[in-house]
Order: C-alpha cells, then structure tokens, then sequence
C-alpha cells in the first residue's frame, strides 16, 4: 500500500497516521505516498473518513498520531507550521464556502492581500487571470448569492488558485451541485489537472476519476483498503469492500 | 404611522385634562420658552452620554467576547465571570458606586460625566458581549476554514470574514441596546449629569408642575429614540444589501 512514487520522493507523505475522536477511530493507520503532479482520487462509503483524510493535510483537523508531510514540512498544530503549509494548499469545500459579504473579486484578492501581503493591484491582476481561467470574468463585481452553484464552485477554485498552490484538496466538490451544473466544475477540475497541478480529490463522481486520476483510493471504516490505477479498480477492484462499494454505486 | 403614534398619545393625555397647568412649557409665553429651552438644553447631554457609552461598550463587549470563544478553558471562564457579575449589578448601583466609591479607592477623581460613561458603559459590555458572541457564533464553521485555507491567520478571519458578517447579523440587537442606553442615561440624573431627566426634576423643584414636566420628559425621550430607531433601520437596510439571500 506504501506506494512510493516518482524517483524524487513523495511529495506527500502519509506515515502511520491515526485519528480518534473519542472512542471512534476515524483514521486507522493511514500510510500514503503522493508524488508531485499525481492525481489521486479518494473514494468510499460516507464516514469512512475520506474528508478527515484531505482535511488533515491542511490542519484543518488535526491528526492524533503518525506524521503529515507536504513538501519536507511537517503539518503540526502550531501556527507557524499551519501557515506555511496553507500557503502550498489549497482547498475546494462541498458548500462552496465563498464569504457572502464580499463581490467576488474581493473573495479571489483577500487571500493574496492577507495571506500572501500582496497588494491591490497586483492581487487584482491575479484574481483577474484565475476569474478568466475558469471562464466567469464577466461575474467579477457580483456577489456570491447571484451566481448559480456552478459558477460558486468555479469562484471557490479560483480563490484557491490565486495563492498559486502546489497541492489542491477537493472535498466532495459537486455534491451539492444541481446535476446539471456538476459538469462545468468537472471540466474546470480536469483542465487543473491538465497544468500538472498535484490534487487529491474526494469524490463519487466515477467518470471523473476515470478520465483524470492516476490512482484511485478506496477507504472504508477509516482505512485505506485498496490503492490502484483507475483501469484496474475499476474492472478488477481486488477487495470485497471494494467490489461491493463499486457495484452499489454503479449499478442503479 | 411613528407621526401619528406621538400625536395620539398626545391626544390621549389631553383627554384627561382635569388641571392641566401647560403654561409653564408654553412656548408662547416668556417663561413657558424659558421653561422649554432649560428642559432642552439636557437632550446634548444625554446624547454624549449614551453614545460615548455605546461606543466603548462596544469595544469593551468585543474584547470580552473574543476570549468566550476561545477553545482554552481559562479565557472563556474569565470572560464569562466578567459578564456574569457586571450582569448582576443593577446600573445605578454601578452608577452609585463609580461615582462615590471609586475616587476613595483609586485616588483619581471623575466627573460626573466620565463617571456616567463609566458606569453605563461597563453595565452595557457585558450584553454586548454576549450579543457578539452569539453574533460570531452563528457564522458557520465554513467561514472560518475557507478563510484559513487563503492563508488568513486568526486575527485577519475576524477582520475580514467573520466580524463582517457577524456585525450585519447583530444590527439589530446593537439597535436595542442603543435604545437601552439612551434610557438608562436618566439614571446619571442621581449623581447631578445635567441631562434630560435632571433639568425635568430641577424644573419640577422650582414650579410645581410634575404633570406637565414629566409629560414633556416623556415626550423628549419618545421623539429621541423614535428618531434613533429610524436610524438603525436605515442603516440596517442599507447594510442587508450585501447579505446572503
């Protein structure tokens, strides 16, 4: 399961990590290697700890054992290492999460005038050219609330992408998309994976997985269960747990 | 409709009249004018009063708040200590005991102005605090993990994500408690602020007409918050603009 991959070493790396909380383990010894410019995509049953997974390597939770590395830094619980691994990650959220009170030009540039100490002008610049990227320029002064759900999620990508991030989490990123708008952030996701952008993706979206992930991860009850090329999980998923989570979502 | 609210009640009182003595708040006579503008000239007052009040009670809530809310147990039960016993102090006590038992204690002598402020603004923290935390409660976890995710540290996501939209959310609340202070500044008349009360009272003493003149207090308070209230609306409307819909 420890897959090393690419000759540089891992660029993520997962080592014995475990989490509990209370009584319930939701990450069981989780050992991870991602190398730069993979594409992985983490899939399972719900409470199988796949959010918990991506939101570790950000600190957004924080793990109980083992260690998180991104890019030879440790993820801890102190400031200064949170800091300087939130500027290398970025994160896409399943309910968008775009600050309601500010255009949508001002939720892309607080990021790198805050984050970054960039200023106005050059944080517009940026914010401009990822608005572009994801094709809703034209929606640059309106507020989020104006914007169909699709177009949230494309604004939430380029907020990330405008602290220019090495690794982009996904978490769940359509599913709280109308099924009609689930494609346009699908497109925008692939096109990202195009640039050679390293992601980690949780998601049920299979056809996705297919065409973009170079390694699938199946996790259930907080394990990592199988790790494969998308080709051979698919069609030849070796677990049970796995063989079973396949057949309930791609057969109805 | 706020128009004919204050001419009904007006009306309402008229109707009683048994031995009205409106003479002594009568603007057509001398004295009825010089009665009038004395009682008037308290509004200046009271208006300083409570909004220099509002202004630190807010700062002061803000500063308790913020540590109610922090996930080390120490902050939180100081802050809610501060706001459990100054909730426990009925204000003129607190007036009271600013005005008269503080210069004895620390040696520093305050105006009856400052002592108000002081005592007003203390009393008034402590909800506003517990109106800030409730505000900055309610903006959900999401806000907070969207903004750490740009990089933002604590101090930034307060600032820029989380007051802003707390601060829209409490408007109204902030709205009340400034109607509140504006209130319970007739109290500072006990230790001799010369406000709106005060000059009703002293007037009261040297004519003998408390009907009239407390008639005339009421209503100089009711225009006074009316006035108030239109503008926390306004300014409440123009804010929601920008709101989530």
């Amino acid at each position: 399961m420890n897959q090393t991959a690419g000759a540089q070493g891992p660029f993520i790396q997962f080592a014995q990590v475990s989490k509990h909380y209370d009584a319930f383990q939701v990450l069981k010894n989780i050992n991870l290697d991602v190398a730069k410019g993979e594409r992985i995509v983490i899939c399972g049953p719900s409470g199988s700890g796949k959010s918990t997974l991506i939101r570790c390597i950000n600190g957004l939770e924080a793990y109980g054992s083992g260690d998180i590395i991104v890019n030879g830094l440790r993820v801890g619980v102190d400031r200064a290492s949170l800091a300087a691994v939130r500027g290398r990650v970025g994160m896409v959220f399943q309910q968008f999460n775009l600050f309601p009170h500010l255009t949508v030009i001002e939720n892309l540039m607080l990021g790198p005038m805050r984050g970054r100490g960039m200023s106005a002008t050059a944080a517009r610049e940026i914010a401009l050219r990822y608005l572009a990227r994801v094709r809703i320029p034209e929606q640059a002064d309106k507020y989020p609330r104006q914007l169909s759900g699709g177009q949230q999620q494309r604004v939430a990508i380029a907020r990330s992408l405008c602290m220019e991030p090495e690794i982009m989490l996904f978490d769940e990123p359509t599913s709280a998309l109308d099924p009609e708008m689930i494609s346009e952030v699908l497109d925008v996701m692939a096109e990202l994976a195009e640039t050679g952008m390293t992601m980690l993706v949780v998601t049920h979206e299979m056809g996705f997985a297919r065409r973009v992930a170079d390694r699938m991860v199946f996790m259930d009850f907080g394990e990592i269960v199988e790790v494969a090329p998308p080709e051979t999980f698919f069609t030849a998923p070796k677990s049970a747990r796995a063989q079973d989570f396949l057949q309930k979502i791609l057969n109805h | 409709m706020r128009i004919f609210t204050l001419l009904s009640s007006l009306l309402l009182l008229s109707g009683c009249s048994g031995n009205w003595g409106w003479y002594v708040v009568n603007p057509a006579t001398p004295q009825g004018w010089i009665n009038l503008k004395f009682m008037l000239s308290g509004l200046v007052y009271t208006v300083q009063l409570s909004a220099t009040a509002i202004a630190i009670s807010i700062v002061v809530g803000l500063l308790v708040a913020l540590p109610g809310l922090s996930p080390n147990k120490w902050l939180r039960g100081l802050s809610r200590s501060y706001v459990e016993v100054v909730r426990s102090v009925p204000i003129l006590v607190l007036i009271l005991w600013v005005y008269y038992g503080l210069p004895p204690v620390t040696g520093i002598t305050i105006g009856v102005f400052w002592a108000g402020v002081l005592a007003l603004a203390l009393s008034d923290s402590a909800f506003q605090a517990e109106i800030f935390r409730a505000g900055i409660q309610s903006i959900s976890r999401g806000q907070y993990e969207a903004a750490y995710s740009v990089s933002l540290g604590y101090r930034d996501t307060m600032r820029y994500v989380i007051l802003p939209q707390a601060i829209r959310r409490i408007l109204p609340a902030l709205g009340n408690q400034l109607v509140y202070m504006l209130k319970m500044s007739s109290l500072v008349s006990v230790i001799g602020m010369q406000e709106l009360t005060r000059k009703a009272n002293e007037l009261v003493v040297s004519e003998y007409r408390p009907l009239e003149i407390y008639t005339v207090l009421v209503l100089e308070y009711l225009v006074l918050i009316l006035i108030v209230s239109a503008g926390v609306r306004w300014l409440e409307r123009r804010m929601k603009t920008d709101e989530r819909g």
